[in-house]
């Protein structure tokens, strides 16, 4: 019996891509798959062959892979990755590993960075899940902590919140979330917190929730940690930011690092336009510009920092973020209505998934999340 | 729909269901139909790829309860 191919799981590849280490993908799934979405990393090198292609032997392949390299065969969930690799092994190739889970894992894998120190002894922490580009956080104090834009992967803030052993008290949505389905409601149920949501977001949904409103002030530990929502509409009609202990700002799909939120997701893009202008034009800049921005997404890898973390001053973004330095206002107007990106995968469902109306499976849940998240414009 | 052979690929993931078609697709002659029964969520996307890439025809598919049924006619 031969032994099994070795692996690499998607928290080893997560270190890869930030660590710019080098790595041969070699993607078995369909070409229409690869060029939606793929591992993204500057120092990768890629070739997608379809597993179907390989059944018959792989031999055709054997002079485009490297021989000095690690290779990393990648498919939907790890099983054909594990038979083209084996096939390769059987070719006699040793720099061979199949991708644990597949993109499946790649897509619900969270690494949980640590931001900073908070005033009085608190702690804020951005979960980065590297493969959908998704962004949420934990604001940790005093034995409590609050969860901001979770993902359904709950598991992973309840076992960091026991480990660092404070209980999660409140979990936010900073709006109704389109790209991926929020793990928020399932998160409070499981931990007692309390559930947030604005309530212009929340007019059809079919369960109980606290109202997040302009001005709303939550306080996280005794030594209070202050999370002050600031109404901010334009990517939905309901989205907040919030500025955490006066000096992060928590933009959710409004203000993104390179790019801006994009209005239309709900179907009111023309309707919107103005409210994400004023948001952006307006709102912001009337705050400090000294403000951390911690968005909800990140699009391409080069807005994540040297440490992993995907944050930048407000002052900055309003110099370099192409999305702030819009003059006109119908050229504006035309950037984020017209010629936008495709929508996020099942975002319709999705959509419907957050605010309850349907509740799928597991395995329906990953199959529609499937893809990058696509919130923003650029 | 004339069919002359329905493979059942109920239950097997990834890779299967389309290394189970290609071998079923070589027991029916060209211009013949063979059914396919998967529950596996990716079957969808790679059965129409594969059909394409080896010169056969997905004439229909349809979602049952939970299965995916595919109608393949050979290239």
């Amino acid at each position: 019996m031969k032994l099994a191919i070795r692996e690499m799981t998607a928290k080893q590849v997560a270190k890869k891509v930030m660590n710019k280490e080098e790595l041969f993908i070699l993607d078995v799934r369909t070409e229409d798959a690869f060029q939606d979405w793929k591992i993204e990393s500057a120092s990768f090198d890629y070739l997608n062959i379809p597993y179907f292609d390989l059944l018959d032997g792989v031999e055709e392949i054997l002079d485009q892979l490297p021989e000095d390299k690690d290779i990393l065969v990648v498919c939907a969930k790890g099983g054909s990755s594990q038979m083209v690799g084996e096939m390769l092994e059987e070719e006699g190739l040793t720099n061979i590993y199949s991708f644990g889970g597949g993109m499946k894992a790649w897509s619900e894998h969270l690494e949980p960075i640590k931001v900073n120190d908070l005033n009085n002894g608190g702690e804020l922490y951005q979960f980065v899940r590297i493969g959908k580009g998704c962004l949420s956080y934990m604001v940790v104090s005093d034995g409590e902590a609050a969860v901001i834009d979770a993902t359904r992967m709950t598991d992973v803030y309840a076992d960091f919140a026991k480990e660092l052993g404070v209980d999660i008290k409140h979990v936010f949505d900073t709006h109704l979330h389109a790209d991926h389905i929020s793990g928020g409601r399932q998160l409070a149920e499981l931990t007692g917190g309390t559930y947030w949501l604005p309530p212009k977001d929340a007019t059809e949904v079919t369960f109980e929730y606290a109202k997040l409103e302009d001005g709303e002030n939550v306080t996280v530990g005794n030594t209070t940690i202050d999370i002050n929502a600031l109404y901010s509409p334009g990517h939905t009609i309901g989205s907040t930011s919030f500025v955490v202990d006066n000096q992060y700002l928590m933009t959710g799909d409004i203000l993104f690092i390179d790019s801006i939120g994009r209005p239309d997701l709900a179907g009111e893009a023309e309707d919107w336009v103005m409210d994400l202008r004023e948001t952006l034009y307006t709102r912001y800049q009337e705050l400090s510009d000294e403000l951390i921005v911690l968005p909800a997404h990140f699009m391409i890898m080069d807005e994540l920092n040297e440490d992993g973390t995907v944050a930048e001053k407000l002052g900055v973004l309003f110099n370099q973020n192409h999305g702030l330095n819009i003059e006109d206002q119908d050229e504006f107007r035309k950037m984020v209505t017209e010629n936008l990106p495709p929508q996020p995968n099942a975002y319709e469902e999705i959509r419907e998934t957050n605010m309850g109306k349907i509740n799928p499976d597991d395995e329906k849940q990953r199959e529609m999340e499937v893809g990058p998240n696509r919130c923003a414009v650029r | 729909m004339n069919v002359s052979k329905v493979l059942d690929a109920k239950g097997l993931a990834c890779p299967m269901p389309i290394v189970k078609t290609k071998k079923a697709i070589k027991d029916v002659e060209s211009g013949e139909v063979l059914e396919i029964h998967a529950t596996d969520q990716g079957a969808k996307s790679d059965l129409t790829a594969w059909a394409k890439s080896g010169g056969h025809e997905l004439l229909q598919h349809e979602e049952d309860n939970g299965v995916f049924k595919f109608w393949i006619q050979k290239g």
